[in-house]
């Protein structure tokens, strides 16, 4: 009983954390309230350097904020406000920033690194299973050979000295 | 070629040692700006002191640095000698006064001199916002067609007009006088 308690009392707190963060704009719908907070989380503050302008308290990210509330009244797109802060602080404020040949790394450079090694993976597995006992001892088809007759000559030439 | 591939570990090693490397010197804190190679943004604001009305058109005809600056701002104080004596080499230098209270500003612009052609009165920073301008000082270099060249964000001191700004002024100069 008293875990649960302690359990609930720790949610509210939480709870009016969550809720301090927020502004008190007034929204028209609950449509509208969950774009702005869409937006806010996703921009990037430009003054910090990793806060959305959602949590910060930098008073750039007042006034983005108070903007994008005045965008959003004023029945701008969410395509038409992001390009807005673009278009003055550049891709930073991007927390998804676009596809683009300066972000190409970025985007499927991982993907790309995972496919490049499932492919080295299948080769070497390959080569393994074709190559047999050889990939074993990392010896070639030539230098094999060799090693076979070597071994063959050992017995004579220790007879020798 | 087997050989080679042994080499590959170090290979990588390095590549990706001189990448971090590069990353220790570089300042996250530095945005390039976005408005670069682009025209200065239109404004209609009032001056400073007195009641003209200062457009973007204002700026054109002579390279410029446009310096967005208030008092609230504490670096600001540390650039502002630095600010006199350039205005008194001769470099036109324009003043963005950035959300912040008019009689302050002027206060201000009176006790430590006036480096500025134009004092541009920016109260609510609608002008900071449109120069996506997120701390002062921040010093734009315009030219004389109004394109903004270069953008520098924080205290301008001797050296670094020395070494980084003045070839990058002396530039937009040169181009205007052909």
């Amino acid at each position: 009983m008293m875990r649960l308690l302690s359990g609930l009392v720790l949610l509210l707190a939480l709870g009016g954390v969550a809720q301090a963060a927020i502004d008190t704009y007034e929204f028209a719908s609950e449509a509208e309230r969950a774009r702005y907070r869409q937006l806010t989380e996703e921009l990037r503050c430009p003054k910090c350097q990793n806060q959305n302008i959602a949590d910060s308290d930098a008073p750039i990210a007042m006034d983005l904020r108070a903007e994008i509330y005045r965008k959003l009244e004023a029945g701008e797109s969410n395509a038409q406000i992001i390009d807005y802060l673009v278009a003055r602080y550049g891709d930073f404020v991007l927390y998804k920033p676009p596809v683009s040949g300066r972000t190409l790394l970025l985007w499927y450079g991982p993907a790309a690194l995972l496919v490049g090694g499932f492919v080295l993976l299948g080769v070497i597995v390959l080569r393994r299973r074709k190559g047999g006992g050889v990939a074993a001892t990392g010896l070639s088809s030539d230098e094999q050979q060799r090693l076979a007759q070597l071994l063959e000559q050992a017995p004579e030439d220790k007879k020798a000295p | 070629m087997r050989r080679l591939i042994l080499l590959l570990p170090l290979v990588i090693f390095l590549g990706v040692a001189v990448f971090l490397y590069r990353g220790l010197f570089l300042d996250p804190s530095e945005l390039p700006s976005a408005l670069i190679d682009k025209p200065f943004p239109a404004f209609s604001l009032p001056a400073v002191e007195g009641d003209q009305l200062i457009t973007q058109e204002n700026l054109l005809g002579k390279p410029s640095l446009v310096n967005v600056w208030a008092t609230w701002c504490v670096a600001c104080k540390v650039e502002h000698p630095v600010l006199n004596k350039l205005a008194a080499l001769g470099v036109t230098i324009h003043g963005v006064n950035y959300k912040d209270d008019n009689a302050a500003a002027q206060k201000w612009l009176g006790e430590f001199h006036d480096p500025y052609q134009l004092n541009i009165s920016d109260p609510k920073g609608t002008l900071g916002l449109d120069l996506g301008v997120y701390g002062a000082p921040e010093t734009f270099f315009v030219d004389a067609k109004g394109i903004i060249r270069h953008k520098f964000v924080g205290v301008i001191d001797e050296a670094i007009w020395r070494e980084k700004l003045a070839p990058l002024y002396q530039q937009m100069v040169d181009e205007a006088d052909q």
